[in-house]
């Protein structure tokens, strides 16, 4: 300001600012004063604020403030009041049954919510967010089942896993027929055309009669002598028409020739109990769900 | 046209009231007056006001509506108002942390929000409407700005006496007097700020129980600071700031620009009667002159500290403390009352051109917006008795949309959220309609009836499974109510069946 003397407006009496455009001047009114004294109020804050809370970056650090507020610490916090939370409805988680738990509404309700999360966190991966799976992976929202739909069944196939490495691991390996010579490229293609007959499509019928004797041989001791499959010991159903590995009469093929099977991890050792009764009760509430 | 008073024409040369010494001039007229020949400081500097006591008709009035609505706000917290069950019994709640609002035989849920929306509306209508007829009523009577200043001033002239003996009192040094009549004022006002903090926590926590609490310690956090802030602003706007609130803070004289014209009744100073106005000895005739005497009892009194001589102003709260005073002086000098009164613009313009005074109440303004509150006042009453008490939402499951059975049948996931706002539990009878041989079930329940169990004010998701044989699906997405009853209440609510007939075959 020093040197500039401020030209008065005429009619307000009021210092101009020296800014003028097309004739109209630019007023230098002060600000109100409540407004300035909130905005030295902020300032003062600001200052308290940097000597109380962490601020201020460092080279090798930062400056920690004398409250010793750190949002890691409160983040530790809400965990530890999460699992205390958690706690109590995990209690009773403990003590309930299976069936009890999907039977009454509230613990059904807090079981369904913890299993949500868990499902989203360990099982979605594989299994997809909605559990509907993918090629390989199987659908959990359906009712068909390979080794079993039942809330029981459910439970242990999350405890011990498949192909894992727990001792009583979930364990079925159908061979790889083609590729380790156990069947000629031939009768692969023709027990091909008889699993896709019958899964109720249509199929070479001379191809289907010279299978026949072939999977009551190689196929019938896992499968059944209908191809109906068994939860007992992992054998999908044929019949069903629902394929993990493609619907297709090639993908059918690849199957016979390779013999694929999943792994899915043992969660008894990763998850609490509790979590996996609720997560079991999550699948099964969410699936076609085989009540016996 | 509202007459709105010309801030930018400096004070006329010679009429300097400071120096001509000519008896006491308004404050907002010396405010201009020290800022148009002032150098120092860059801020308006606030002039003291010191209204005089004034008694009178409109006066009345004010102590009147003072009371019943300090009334209205310290009792209606502590109305008891019997709720079956665990829910409160007071009257008029807002409770936060249960999320239900209550008002008498009416109870809200966050997600009706919108009935309050309307009922603000319907409040802003009626503001508009009184103001377009009769100018600043609110400002002048009810604003809780211009209430509690009243209270303050009461309380400020019993420790401190009138007009005279407070300026004479500021003027003083300090004394033991002075120091315990300023004392005095400051404690009374710091009580009653505190005593409107105070009551202000009744409405978002059961009174009987928060007025212990409060002393012990044991109220939520909220309660203390709610308290500490409206004790602060009552007394900072109430005791130190008073008119500076309504002229600076307040939007609400710029929007009343917009809502008066002409034809609204607004406090007048009736210049046709009053001009050439001029001091007046008993003996002198009031031929050839006003019946304005320049007493100026019309300033004195004035909280805003506005001179209402000059014409309508932005400060003017419309709040008739001058047509008292005025009408106590033209009693004295025997002249009519009502030099200042609640007149309109037009009048005061025809009756100066020697015409007869036109009065228009009824104009496509006013008209407009009583239509517009009827028709808002309508919707409103009808929303409200159409209230149902209960109400349901189906959030369908997209991920997967639908899954395939073993037995080709398809199956789709739903949430059904059913809210029941009775004041009881209730079972409600799930059905679904729309899709013939579809089968409903939730998980945990055996195939049949669905019944569900609400709690008396609560919410309840259940996880529900709708699943339809192929030969029905004749689209791949179908239309799904479902219909959600009780004996004494009902509602449906309408969704989608989604089945991809193609891939599902």
């Amino acid at each position: 300001m020093s040197g500039h003397k401020p030209e008065k407006d005429a009619i307000t009496g009021v210092d101009t600012t020296g800014h003028e455009w097309d004739g109209i001047r630019e007023l230098d009114n002060p600000l109100p004063r409540w407004w300035l004294w909130v905005f030295y109020a902020s300032i003062i804050i600001a200052i308290i604020y940097w000597v109380l809370m962490p601020a201020w970056p460092g080279i090798s650090g930062y400056t920690r403030g004398v409250l010793g507020a750190s949002d890691r610490a409160n983040v530790a916090a809400a965990m530890d009041d999460l699992h205390r939370q958690r706690g109590k409805g995990a209690q009773v988680l403990k003590t309930a049954s299976l069936e009890e738990i999907e039977r009454d509404p509230d613990l059904q309700a807090y079981a369904l919510a913890v299993g949500q999360s868990v499902f989203g966190d360990n099982c979605a991966t594989c299994h997809g967010a909605g559990g509907a799976g993918g090629k390989g992976y199987p659908n959990l929202r359906d009712d068909i089942w390979i080794w079993g739909g039942t809330l029981d069944d459910i439970h242990h196939t999350l405890t011990v896993g498949v192909r894992s490495d727990d001792p009583q691991t979930r364990l079925s390996q159908m061979p790889a027929f083609g590729r380790d010579g156990l069947l000629n490229p031939e009768q692969v293609n023709d027990l091909t055309d008889y699993v896709v007959s019958i899964s109720g499509r249509k199929a070479d019928p001379a191809a289907v009669a010279r299978a026949a004797p072939l999977f009551a041989e190689q196929c019938a001791s896992c499968h059944g002598p209908t191809g109906k499959g068994d939860p007992k010991v992992g054998a999908p159903d044929l019949t069903d028409n629902d394929w993990l590995y493609g619907a297709e009469p090639a993908d059918i093929a690849g199957q016979i020739t390779n013999g694929r099977g999943g792994v899915m991890p043992a969660w008894g050792p990763r998850l609490s109990p509790e979590t996996i009764k609720a997560l079991a009760v999550y699948i099964h509430a969410n699936a076609g769900g085989q009540d016996k | 046209m509202t007459v709105v008073i010309d801030r930018t024409k400096g004070p006329k040369p010679g009429s300097d009231p400071e120096k001509g010494g000519a008896g006491p001039v308004s404050v907002a007229a010396a405010a201009r007056q020290k800022a148009a020949t002032g150098e120092g400081s860059l801020y308006k500097p606030r002039t003291q006001i010191y209204p005089k006591r004034v008694k009178g008709q409109w006066r009345w009035i004010k102590w009147v509506l003072l009371i019943a609505t300090l009334a209205v706000y310290y009792i209606t917290p502590w109305l008891r108002w019997d709720r079956p069950g665990i829910l409160p019994d007071q009257a008029v709640l807002v409770d936060f942390d249960h999320a239900r609002f209550y008002f008498f035989f009416i109870q809200l849920w966050p997600q009706e929000v919108y009935f309050i929306t309307g009922l603000l509306v319907m409040a802003a209508l009626v503001l508009f409407l009184v103001t377009a007829v009769f100018g600043r009523l609110w400002c002048g009577y009810a604003c809780p700005q211009t209430v509690w200043t009243d209270l303050f001033m009461a309380v400020e002239r019993w420790f401190e006496g009138d007009r005279n003996a407070r300026m004479k009192l500021d003027a003083a040094p300090w004394s033991f007097d002075k120091a315990w009549r300023k004392i005095g004022k400051h404690a009374v006002w710091l009580g009653i700020a505190f005593g409107t903090g105070g009551a202000w926590i009744f409405y978002f926590h059961d009174a009987p129980d928060l007025i212990r609490t409060f002393w012990t310690g044991d109220a939520p956090l909220t309660s203390y600071i709610s308290c500490a802030i409206l004790t602060f602003t009552t007394y900072s706007f109430a005791g130190m700031m008073r008119e500076q609130v309504c002229t600076y803070m307040c939007p609400w004289p710029r929007i009343q620009g917009a809502m008066l014209d002409k034809d609204s009744l607004q406090v007048t100073y009736r210049y046709d009667r009053g001009e050439p106005r001029g001091p007046h000895k008993k003996t002198e005739s009031w031929e050839g002159r006003g019946d304005c005497i320049d007493c100026n009892q019309c300033v004195v009194v004035c909280p805003m500290g506005i001179d209402i001589r000059e014409g309508a102003q932005l400060e003017c709260i419309n709040c008739g403390l001058c047509i008292d005073a005025c009408n106590e002086i033209m009693d004295r000098v025997e002249r009519p009352r009502n030099l200042i009164a609640y007149d309109t613009d037009f009048a005061v313009a025809k009756r100066s051109t020697g015409g007869k005074a036109v009065y228009r109440l009824v104009r496509s303004r006013t008209i407009f917006y009583a239509v517009a509150l009827a028709v808002v006042s309508s919707v409103m009453i009808w929303g409200l008795s159409q209230r149902s008490e209960v109400e349901a939402h189906v959030l369908r499951d997209r991920n997967p949309t639908f899954v395939r059975m073993k037995d080709g049948s398809v199956r789709d996931g739903y949430t059904l959220k059913i809210a029941n706002r009775a004041f009881e539990d209730r079972d409600f009878t799930v059905t679904i309609d729309g899709l013939p041989q579809a089968r409903l079930r939730t998980p945990g329940a055996p195939e049949g009836p669905l019944v569900v169990h609400v709690k008396a004010d609560e919410v309840r998701a259940v996880r529900v499974f709708v699943s339809a044989p192929p030969e029905v699906l004749t689209a791949s997405s179908m239309p799904l109510r479902f219909r959600i009853a009780s004996p004494d209440a009902r509602t449906d609510v309408q969704t989608v069946f989604l089945s991809g007939v193609a891939n599902a075959r």
